[in-house]
């Protein structure tokens, strides 16, 4: 992913804007399953972006989304590239925070053994206080 | 926080999943757009979840969504209707908004 | 108060790219800002010189083209999403720029609230 990374930030001129400084909260919610839509990949993609910006951000996983942290995946008879080895590397662009609602797991037969990068396991009541402490969420 | 479905309940999880997190939150409101209207109609099987959850958070529909769907004189008591116009004010009085895809 | 826009669908296969107009729309009629929108996934599609609905159809990227510029709104392309669907600087309409993702985390930080449209 590294070379196209490079090409999408070109053009920020960042440093001379207004907002430079602010710290806000991001949280990108992930609901949708890898593969069968481009979703869960161009979301990833924004994820990693947004680390070079220096903003408190976290990513939540629920529903489908839970499938994108599966251990396990195999991609090379479907032709596409398996893109769930960059979760891991989240943490080296100190993305730290990712949270998974309970419930999505246990309604999957799954657990947190499960899941390819740690995570924070959390109820629904818990993913929705998160939710509304954040100032953007963005959802795919 | 503001909370925006709009996906049929009939086609997917969406709502379920919006009303499993959202529907007890405080201070949270949800908005049914586009196909998500449907759930807002009188007598449809989910009318006893949004029923369940207008006690604890706020529900409206988008006006112009219900009516491009022949739902205008169907719509449960009890949920607000908003236009676009509404619909900004909604983002704008809530803290943040996510939009359940 | 500042609202930044996503569009996240394509032209016409969703009404998420239909709502997202309206939205922005009263919002400026309503005394607001729209300083940026951005289109991601296949809402660069919104973005196509190429686009001819019939007639009788709303022209949903002229309509894009005349709000923003009445309203002086800068709309964003995202250039991964962007090349991957055969978007670029020589069928991209008028008005519209392809620029990079952090655009969009940009907007997130400038504005005052941001709204998704997607499906």
């Amino acid at each position: 992913m590294g070379a196209e990374m490079t090409e999408a930030t070109g053009g920020i001129d960042f440093e001379d804007e207004e907002a430079s400084g602010v710290v806000k909260k991001f949280m990108f919610v992930n609901r949708k399953a890898p593969y069968g839509t481009i979703y869960a990949l161009e979301a990833l993609e924004v994820v990693l972006i947004s680390a070079a910006f220096d903003q408190d951000v976290s990513l939540a996983f629920l529903d489908d989304g839970v499938y994108q942290i599966i251990k396990g995946q195999h991609t090379k008879a479907i032709d596409v590239k398996n893109f769930s080895p960059t979760y891991r590397a989240l943490e080296g662009y100190d993305i730290e925070k990712l949270y998974v609602e309970k419930e999505s797991l246990d309604q999957r037969g799954l657990t947190e053994d499960d899941l390819l990068v740690d995570v924070q396991v959390m109820s629904s009541a818990e993913m929705a206080k998160m939710m509304s402490e954040q100032d953007i969420v963005i959802s795919f | 926080m503001l909370h925006i479905v709009n996906k049929s309940p009939f086609e997917n999880q969406t709502l379920d999943s919006c009303l499993r997190v959202a529907g007890n939150a405080e201070g949270a409101a949800i908005l049914l757009t586009e196909d998500a209207v449907f759930a807002a109609s009188k007598g449809n099987s989910n009318e006893s979840k949004i029923k369940a959850v207008m006690g604890k958070v706020k529900v409206y529909a988008l006006w112009p969504d219900v009516e491009a769907r022949g739902m205008q004189d169907r719509v449960i008591e009890g949920i607000k209707m908003v236009d676009y116009g509404g619909f900004v004010d909604l983002v704008a009085e809530h803290s943040n908004c996510q939009s359940w895809l | 108060m500042k609202f930044a826009i996503m569009v996240n669908e394509g032209v016409y296969q969703h009404q998420s790219t239909d709502s997202a107009y309206q939205f922005a729309k009263a919002a400026i009629e309503k005394g607001h800002e729209v300083p940026r929108i951005f289109f991601y996934h296949d809402g660069v599609y919104n973005a196509s010189s190429l686009t001819e609905p019939p007639q009788d159809d709303r022209n949903i990227v002229s309509r894009w083209q005349k709000l923003a510029k009445e309203h002086n709104i800068d709309m964003v392309v995202c250039i991964a999403a962007a090349l991957r669907r055969g978007i670029k600087e020589s069928n991209l309409a008028e008005g519209f720029r392809i620029s990079g993702l952090g655009q969009l985390v940009e907007a997130g930080i400038q504005a005052d609230r941001l709204v998704v449209f997607g499906d």
